[in-house]
C-alpha cells in the first residue's frame, strides 16, 4: 500500500464512522488530528484527489447538489467485508479461482466425517 | 490421433483413480500438467496432420505449401472437404484455448486488484507479523491467500483467530504461504481455463478437482515442516466442521447462497486429514523416476510424432 493507499484508508475510516456527508475541508480537518499521530497537514487538493480516486473505485459518492460537495461512503464497512467474504467463500457467481482457500466448501456429509476424525484425533495435547 | 484419444479419456481416469498421488503430490501435479499439455498438442496436432496430408510429404513442408495456397486462394489436387474441415477445426480449437486462457488470466487479475484494494481498506496487519498477514473482521473462520507479487497477502478472519490456537494458526499461515511461494494460483487458473474452454469435456472437470486437491496437499506438506501433523489435521478438521455449524444457522453466507456447489466441494478436505493422520510413506525412488519419465515423455512424444510423420 503506497502513501495514497494509506490516505484512502484514513479517509474511508473517517467516512465510515461519520453519520452524515462530509466535505473535503471537514475531512482534511479530521485528518489533521488523527489521535495525535503527528501527521503533517494535508492540502485540501490532496484530499480531493484521494476522494475522486475513491469515487472512481466506487467506495464513495459525492452529493453534487450541495456546495461544497458532501462525500458519503457507498456502503458500510461491514457490508464491504460481507461482500468480500462472499467472494472468498465462492458464493458469488463470478468466482475468483485465484484465492487458494485453506478449507473449501465442505458438504454436510463430509463435515460429519471430519467431526468423527476430530474425535479420533483426541483433545489438544495441552 | 490414438495418443489424443488416450490422453483425452482413459489416462486421466486412471490417474484420477490412482492411489499413489497423495504420496507424491508434486510429481502427480507435474504429470497432470503434462497430460493436459500433451492432450492439447496431440488433439490439435492430429487434426493438423490429417488436414495437411494433401499439401506435402511432411507437416513442415506442407505448412509452407498451405501458406502458398492460402495466399493464392487455391486448393491442391487431392484436397478433401474433411481435410479442410480438420484444418479449420485445429485452428479454431487452438485459438479458442489460447483466447480462453488469456481471458481467464485477465479477469482474475482484475478481480485480484480490486480485492487487494478492499483488503487494504478493510483489514489490519496481524500484530507482530512481518510477512503480510492481515486480519479481517468477519465471524466465519476463513483463511486464504491473495497472490500479487510483492503485495501478496495471507488473510485470516477474526473468526479463525477465535477458533484456532497459536500452533494451529502457525500451520494455517505456513500452508497459505506455501501456496503463494509455489505459485499455485497459476496452475489452478490454467486448469480452470481448460475446464471452462471445454465444459462438455468430462475429463477437464476431473482434472481441475484432482489438481485442486494435489495443490492443497503440497501446501500441507510445507505446513508440516512448521507444525506437527496432528496439529495441522486438527486445524483442518476444526475449520471444516465450523463451516457445517455455520450452515445450520440461517444467517450464514453459505446457506444464504442456497447450498453447495457440488463440483467444487468434492472431497477436498477429508483426504487431506486422513493423509495427515495415516502413515503415508513417500513413493520409492524407482516409482518417482517412473512418474518423472512418464511426465517428460508425454510432453516430448506428441511433438516428436508431429514432426516426424
Amino acid at each position: 500500500m503506497g502513501s495514497l493507499g494509506v490516505l484512502e484508508r484514513l479517509l474511508m475510516d473517517i467516512l465510515w464512522s461519520a453519520n452524515r456527508p462530509l466535505t473535503a475541508n471537514e475531512l482534511r480537518d479530521a485528518l489533521l488530528d488523527p489521535a495525535g499521530t503527528g501527521a503533517k497537514p494535508l492540502a485540501t487538493t490532496t484530499v480531493l484527489t484521494v476522494l475522486s480516486r475513491l469515487e472512481g473505485k466506487g467506495f464513495v459518492t459525492r452529493d453534487r447538489d450541495s456546495r461544497p460537495h458532501g462525500y458519503t461512503a457507498v456502503s458500510s464497512r461491514a457490508q464491504h467485508t460481507a461482500e468480500l467474504m462472499h467472494e472468498v467463500l465462492g458464493t458469488t457467481t463470478d468466482r475468483t479461482a485465484t484465492l487458494a482457500r485453506f478449507i473449501g466448501n465442505v458438504s454436510p456429509q463430509e463435515a460429519q466425517t471430519l467431526r468423527a476424525l476430530l474425535e479420533s484425533i483426541g483433545p489438544s495435547p495441552e | 490421433m490414438v495418443l489424443a484419444v488416450l490422453l483425452a479419456w482413459p489416462v486421466p481416469i486412471l490417474l484420477a483413480g490412482a492411489k499413489w498421488p497423495p504420496r507424491a503430490p508434486g510429481l502427480a501435479l507435474a504429470l497432470w500438467q503434462s497430460i493436459a499439455l500433451a492432450g492439447g498438442v496431440s488433439m490439435i496436432g492430429s487434426l493438423l496432420v490429417f488436414g495437411l496430408i494433401p499439401f506435402g510429404a511432411t507437416p513442415v513442408s506442407a505448412l509452407g505449401a498451405l501458406a502458398g495456397h492460402v495466399v493464392a486462394g487455391t486448393l491442391p489436387a487431392g484436397a478433401t472437404l474433411a481435410g479442410v474441415m480438420a484444418l479449420c477445426l485445429a485452428l479454431i480449437l487452438a485459438t479458442h484455448l489460447l483466447l480462453n486462457l488469456s481471458a481467464t488470466f485477465i479477469r482474475a487479475e482484475r478481480q485480484r486488484r480490486r480485492h487487494h484494494t478492499l483488503i487494504g481498506l478493510l483489514s489490519d496487519p496481524l500484530p507482530f507479523d512481518t510477512e503480510g498477514t492481515r486480519v479481517i473482521d468477519h465471524a466465519a473462520p476463513i483463511a486464504y491467500c491473495l497472490p500479487g507479487g510483492t503485495r501478496s497477502a495471507t488473510v485470516l478472519s477474526r473468526g479463525l483467530l477465535h477458533l484456532l490456537d497459536a500452533d494451529q494458526l502457525r500451520g494455517v499461515v505456513a500452508h497459505e504461504r506455501a501456496h503463494l511461494r509455489q505459485q499455485h494460483h497459476v496452475v489452478l487458473l490454467a486448469f480452470k481455463s481448460w475446464h471452462s474452454a471445454l465444459p462438455w469435456f468430462p475429463i477437464a472437470n476431473r482434472a481441475e478437482n484432482a489438481v485442486a486437491l494435489l495443490v492443497e496437499m503440497m501446501a500441507d506438506d510445507q505446513a508440516r515442516l512448521a507444525v506437527d501433523d496432528r496439529t495441522l489435521a486438527r486445524a483442518i478438521a476444526l475449520v471444516g466442521t465450523a463451516h457445517l455449524a455455520e450452515v445450520s444457522g440461517t444467517q450464514s453466507p453459505l446457506a444464504a447462497a442456497g447450498g453447495f456447489d457440488d463440483a467444487s466441494s468434492s472431497d477436498l478436505v477429508g483426504p487431506r486429514v486422513s493423509r495427515l493422520l495415516g502413515d503415508v510413506p513417500g513413493l520409492s525412488p524407482a516409482a518417482r523416476t517412473l512418474v518423472l519419465s512418464a511426465t517428460v515423455v508425454l510432453v516430448v512424444l506428441p511433438l516428436a510424432l508431429l514432426l516426424t510423420t
